[in-house]
């Protein structure tokens, strides 16, 4: 229960000062020590395969990416670049309705729970034979959808001539 | 663990056990750096024919803690443009990460901080994150260099995670298992038991998974982040006194951890190879500290090994790098986990079991011949000629000759 | 926690949301809307192991759609990250409001 409320209100907050951190590298930080976060809660509830996929393919993988990307386009006069505050209010009403029907349903569905819990979660086993057996098919798109995404990206990505001044690009 | 602790209300009884647990391994982990710094400068010493440290204490080994009092003295600066929150904060996040894999290690059959069923995963997954130190030192510097060189660190570690990755598969397949501890206990025995004789493949993995740990823990010769002759000190050029000594506790931290779990995946972590049984069961708590030593003997033993390398290899450049990994490691290490899994699958077990017997009375036999011819050749007297270039220049030997 | 009960994973994960949905909405970086995104899918990632702990006939479906959106999520930051830097090489900046034209 205390290891929860820790967890959770960290969690909270680090997504929170994503939010309202002006400095881009600033957010990136706090995007990590969410997803941290979110990675010890996967390892409260049991799930432990989950929370080391977690670490080393978001924390470890997309993290350091989104990091990488931050710094190749974080110029100086860029970094702070101001929301206007009528957006600031759109945003946040929009938000805090989203969070209120969210949390009303929450607190509905929780009501008059009778089944148990689960005792012991699915270990890395029953996992493996369920990636292999009931559920192929996910496994196999997400293969090839990866294989698209390596393609796509190191396409998109690759060295190209700059257009010169003038000229109509094609 | 929390047992001990059960006189305490119900959530803090876990916090008392994790704050000891995590005491513990912070102090087995300060004694150890203390202990590598001043193994470090004997071994680069002697490589390079001089003593290292001398003077502080018997045969030098109080240099280390006259080193952290000087560190702790120092000026603590920060460059003006630096972002100070993260120029502060980096290397801590270095050292969580190279400590949170301690966690998860066995000491000893049992004696592990928490013991995962996911344990092997963990630890890579726990690594991993350690890249984060390196890229917000560097960026957090303020200055072109440190940019550079973190970017080019955080390009090798995350580029050598997936062979790393994959040639821990391999004992992982071998055993059935991710749980470190379990797969300890599988190579309970003799050394013909351990994973590195098990077949052909995991005997090479082992020198891979070995090779590839040193370029993800960012050490010579993969050690660009700190090529004084380009980059100055790269990532943590701006870092002086205890923030710099924090970023090589973690380097310190993260060599034992990934020594530790080649030793548990394929060495038979706590087992010595000597006796057919299973000391902690056999003979109570003087097996479980036998356990203990033997694991720690063999981490530093191949941390020692990781020096020895350092000092030994000239650095390899980026692309070099780059390369070695990707056209390299990467094919070798698929090749290698196909053939455990055909092996697993289709070699009989008899075959199997020859093999083990065959390659570990091999592997014994050059290790003892090694041994005997390292300490009974006699050692080379002084050269009187020069060699190379330098033929018929005249030297104090040539002239007390001809004298 | 067997005492807690699945509601405190439920509202956590309504607020990552949230949080993720005010940082896409706001942020004028576009690496900032990817943080915003990154956020809703750990949002949706918390309800799905947490539904998979205290439902226990959801309990092998819970973490398989967890691991997907995980390994999904990977592949979309990566290709985002890729057309953001294409269009910080055309245009020099990556404030969205300055992509205003379907031309390059």
């Amino acid at each position: 229960m205390i290891l929860f409320t820790a967890i959770a209100s960290a969690t909270g907050l680090s997504a929170l000062a994503v939010v309202l951190s002006r400095n881009i590298v600033r957010s990136a930080v706090w995007l990590l020590f969410t997803l941290v976060g979110v990675s010890l809660l996967y390892f409260l509830l049991g799930a432990e395969f989950v929370g080391a996929t977690q670490l080393i393919v978001y924390v470890g993988g997309t993290m350091v990416l989104v990091v990488f990307g931050v710094m190749l386009t974080a110029q100086q006069q860029f970094l702070k670049i101001r929301t206007r505050p009528q957006e600031w209010i759109v945003g946040i009403v929009l938000a805090g309705a989203l969070f209120t029907l969210l949390a009303t349903v929450s607190l509905r569905l929780g009501e008059g729970r009778t089944t148990a819990p689960t005792e012991s979660m699915p270990g890395t086993g029953q996992l493996g034979v369920g990636f292999l057996t009931t559920y192929l098919l996910p496994f196999e798109i997400i293969s090839v959808h990866l294989l698209v995404v390596l393609i796509g990206a190191a396409y998109l990505a690759r060295a190209k001539r700059r257009p010169r001044e003038g000229v109509a690009s094609d | 663990m929390k047992e001990l602790f059960s006189f305490l209300p119900s959530p803090f009884d876990l916090l008392a056990a994790c704050l000891v647990i995590g005491i513990i391994l912070i102090s087995f982990i300060a004694v150890s750096g203390l202990f590598f710094t001043w193994l470090e400068r004997k071994v680069s010493g002697r490589i390079q024919d001089r003593l290292g440290p001398t003077r502080v204490g018997k045969y030098g080994l109080l240099q280390s803690v006259a080193d952290a009092i000087k560190l702790i003295t120092k000026e603590d600066t920060s460059p003006d443009v630096a972002d100070k929150f993260l120029f502060k904060l980096a290397p801590y996040l270095a050292l969580c990460a190279s400590f949170v894999a301690f966690v998860s290690l066995p000491f000893g059959n049992g004696i592990v901080g928490h013991n995962l069923n996911v344990a092997a995963f963990f630890i890579l997954a726990v690594l991993s994150s350690e890249v984060f130190g390196v890229i917000l030192a560097g960026y957090a510097s303020g200055s072109k260099w440190s940019l550079f060189g973190g970017i080019r660190e955080a390009a090798q570690v995350v580029s050598y995670e997936v062979p790393r990755s994959m040639c821990v598969l391999i004992p992982v397949i071998v055993a059935g298992t991710l749980n470190l501890n379990t797969i300890g206990v599988q190579q309970t025995g003799f050394f013909w038991q351990w994973n590195l004789f098990h077949d052909p493949f995991t005997f090479v993995a082992f020198f891979i998974f070995f090779i590839v740990a040193t370029a993800s823990c960012k050490r010579a010769p993969f050690d660009l982040a700190e090529a004084e002759s380009e980059l100055v000190a790269g990532f943590h050029t701006e870092y002086s006194g205890i923030r710099w000594s924090i970023f090589f506790m973690a380097e310190y931290a993260s060599m034992f951890a990934v020594s530790g779990a080649a030793a548990i995946l394929f060495l038979g972590g706590w087992h010595s190879g000597l006796l057919p049984f299973e000391p902690s069961l056999e003979l109570g708590w003087f097996g479980h500290v036998l356990n203990v030593v033997v694991f720690v003997l063999k981490g530093w033993l191949l941390v020692f090994v990781m020096m020895w390398m350092r000092w030994s290899l000239p650095r390899l450049r980026i692309d070099q790098v780059m390369m070695t990994c990707l056209k390299y490691f990467l094919p070798i290490s698929c090749v290698l986990l196909v053939g455990v899994c055909l092996w697993e699958l289709f070699v009989p077990t008899i075959v199997g079991q020859v093999w083990r017997w065959a390659s570990a009375v091999v592997c014994a036999l050059g290790l003892v011949v090694l041994l005997v011819q390292m300490l009974t050749k006699a050692l080379p007297g002084p050269k009187a000629g020069l060699p190379g270039a330098w033929e018929g220049m005249p030297t104090p030997l040539l002239r007390a000759k001809s004298a | 926690m067997t005492e807690l009960g699945l509601t405190p994973y439920l509202c956590l994960g309504a607020f990552l949301f949230a949080c993720g949905l005010l940082c896409i909405a706001t942020k004028r970086n576009a690496v900032g809307i990817l943080m915003g995104v990154e956020l809703v899918l750990n949002a949706a990632n918390v309800n799905f192991v947490a539904c998979a702990r205290f439902v226990p006939s959801f309990a092998l479906e819970g973490q398989v759609f967890a691991l997907l959106v995980i390994v999904l999520a990977a592949g979309e930051a990566a290709i985002a990250l890729a057309i953001i830097l294409n269009f910080y090489n055309n245009h020099a900046t990556v404030d969205v409001d300055r992509a205003d034209e379907l031309k390059g």
